[in-house]
């Protein structure tokens, strides 16, 4: 019995979803050896190397591996399926792209996002965004799991594995990188950030979110969300989306800035540890899940509350 | 270029839905249901390929219960040309249902094949890359713009960190996201002339595919609840609470 941990990485280094997925993977009971794919990835596979729990490293470096083309990187993964009996890999637009086309490739079934590891082959699992938690055992001999990373711990440093090198697979040549516009940000990831501040319909254009939410999140340290109704009205980029079909987080504190709360966007960030909603709308649902609301004008307190954070030395 | 679009008959997205008491599912009695909102997106794209004359006819097929042909008519009155209704009951997973769309795309050979990302019941996002695999065809998955070129395509997808722009080999799996087109409302003449436009009624059984679930579903549970907390008056209050009440300053 060893499990595969795809690893989330930037060539660099390992993302913290990595680390996070790791938790889940440890607790499906068996040896984890963990796969970097990538193209210059040598320290990404070091810094793996060194996550407590990891037996083995396993590097692809190849051109192929680049630019998370789904097609060869499933191709991959595939190719050292006789070595596993399962594969698990953080839920993150990387992976949601390229584990179903292994599961199906191994005619198995993905169990997506799971939340808990309840045994090796039993899982919870959000549905209906987050409003029902199914529990489901898989049958499968060879199981492929996406993790909802937002739920898990991230594991530590500690350990210090062996890395040895894969073979590239076959490239199916079927797709091929074009470009990509990755926005540059010193600000903290959405995924991984202690605290964030979203904006929501009500800021009304992208010029109120670099005026009234961008600065108060770089008083408080936060990464910057959005509620869907702000990126489809293009007050915001579409990697800022926070909810059912967007990022789901769960940072230490979450600002919710004239966001009514719709399902699919509580779906992302009820649990986060503490939540702080500012609404001019007493009744609007994002207060049922706030432990601290505040009923006023966002363009009236978010300034204040800007200006009483930078009293407090932030 | 034929597109073929699948869509899934769901709960409605304004439906707050019910965890039976039993532990079984969640109520679905009585309950308002709804093509899937990113297939609809997906239909919409497919419509407007073949209005701009790089597409030749949309089909539209939906797995499912025989109610499912609503899902169906819904998206003929968008502007399909035909649909295909495979019926199976119960729960049918992701694979099962590539595994169907597969058989349909060998018959019907499409150049493209446009899915939703996910449906908002089961919230799975596996369907269109797992038929991608079974069919061996290139895929592009959270799509925000799609190009033909020939008989291939360019699509812009959201990631994580922004926008990647792939080029796909044709034929190919595409699925939407969003930001990719805002679906058209069928008009009266459309949706009376949608009655009219044939439906192919099939079985899943006529493709050989066993539908046998590889989840065993051992329950299903209300999520736990989180309480709403306290209003504040003011900002001061705000920034005191969370320093000393919440500590998170």
């Amino acid at each position: 019995m060893t499990t595969l941990l795809i690893a989330e990485h930037d060539n660099a280094s390992i993302k913290d979803a990595t680390n996070k997925t790791l938790t889940a993977a440890v607790a499906l009971g068996a040896d984890v050896h963990v796969l970097v794919a990538g193209e210059n990835a040598k320290a990404a596979a070091d810094a793996a190397s060194k996550l407590a729990g990891v037996k083995k490293v396993l590097l692809a470096d190849n051109a192929a591996y680049a630019h998370d083309l789904a097609e060869p990187l499933a191709a991959l993964i595939v190719s050292l399926a006789s070595g596993y009996d399962a594969f698990v890999a953080p839920a993150t637009s990387r992976f949601k792209n390229v584990m179903p086309r292994v599961a199906a490739l191994l005619d198995v079934m993905q169990v997506s996002e799971i939340i808990k590891v309840v045994s090796s082959d039993t899982f919870e699992r959000p549905i209906y965004a987050g409003n029902a938690i199914q529990t489901v055992k898989s049958k499968d001999a060879k199981k492929v799991i996406t993790v909802r990373t937002s739920t898990f711990a991230a594991a530590g440093e500690g350990g210090s594995a062996p890395v040895e090198n894969a073979a590239a697979a076959a490239d199916p040549g079927l797709s091929s990188f074009v470009g990509e516009e990755v926005a540059k940000s010193d600000r903290p990831e959405l995924t991984s950030a202690k605290i964030i501040v979203s904006g929501g319909r009500a800021m009304q254009s992208r010029e109120n979110f670099a005026k009234y939410i961008e600065p108060l999140a770089d008083k408080l340290g936060a990464g910057v969300g959005a509620s869907r109704a702000a990126v489809d009205a293009g007050y915001a980029p579409n990697d800022w989306q926070v909810g059912q079909t967007g990022k789901v987080v769960a940072p230490e504190l979450y600002v919710a800035i004239g966001i009514s709360g719709a399902i699919q966007h509580l779906a992302g960030m009820k649990d986060s540890k503490v939540i702080v909603a500012i609404n001019k709308d007493e009744d609007a649902p994002i207060f049922q899940v706030a432990d601290y609301g505040l009923v006023a004008d966002l363009y009236q307190a978010v300034p204040e509350l800007t200006e009483a954070l930078a009293k407090l030395g932030k | 270029m034929k597109v073929l679009v699948p869509v899934k008959r769901v709960v409605d997205f304004n439906v707050k839905v019910r965890v039976k008491s039993d532990g079984t599912g969640v109520e679905l009695a009585n309950v308002k249901m709804s093509m899937n909102p990113f297939d609809e997106i997906a239909v919409e794209e497919a419509l407007r390929l073949k209005e701009a004359g790089k597409a030749t006819e949309v089909v539209v097929v939906s797995i499912g219960p025989a109610q499912a042909s609503e899902t169906i008519r819904t998206g003929l009155a968008m502007g399909a040309d035909r649909g295909i209704l495979v019926k199976a009951e119960g729960n049918v997973e992701p694979l099962a249902v590539a595994k169907i769309l597969k058989a349909v795309a060998d018959a019907e050979q499409p150049g493209l094949i446009i899915l939703g990302k996910q449906a908002i019941d089961d919230d799975s996002n596996q369907t269109g890359q797992m038929l991608a695999a079974l069919l061996g065809w290139s895929q592009a998955t959270f799509a925000s713009k799609l190009e033909v070129e020939g008989s291939d395509f360019k699509v812009t997808r959201e990631v994580d960190g922004g926008l990647q722009t792939v080029k796909l080999k044709g034929p190919a799996i595409v699925t939407t996201d969003l930001r990719l087109n805002e679906p058209r409302y069928a008009s009266l003449p459309n949706i009376m002339k949608a009655k009219k436009k044939p439906i192919d009624d099939k079985s899943a059984s006529d493709y050989g595919v066993d539908l046998t679930p590889h989840l065993e579903i051992v329950k299903t549970a209300e999520p736990p609840g989180r309480k709403g907390g306290v209003k504040v008056k003011d900002v001061g209050e705000l920034v005191s609470k969370l320093k000393t009440e919440a500590g998170v300053l």
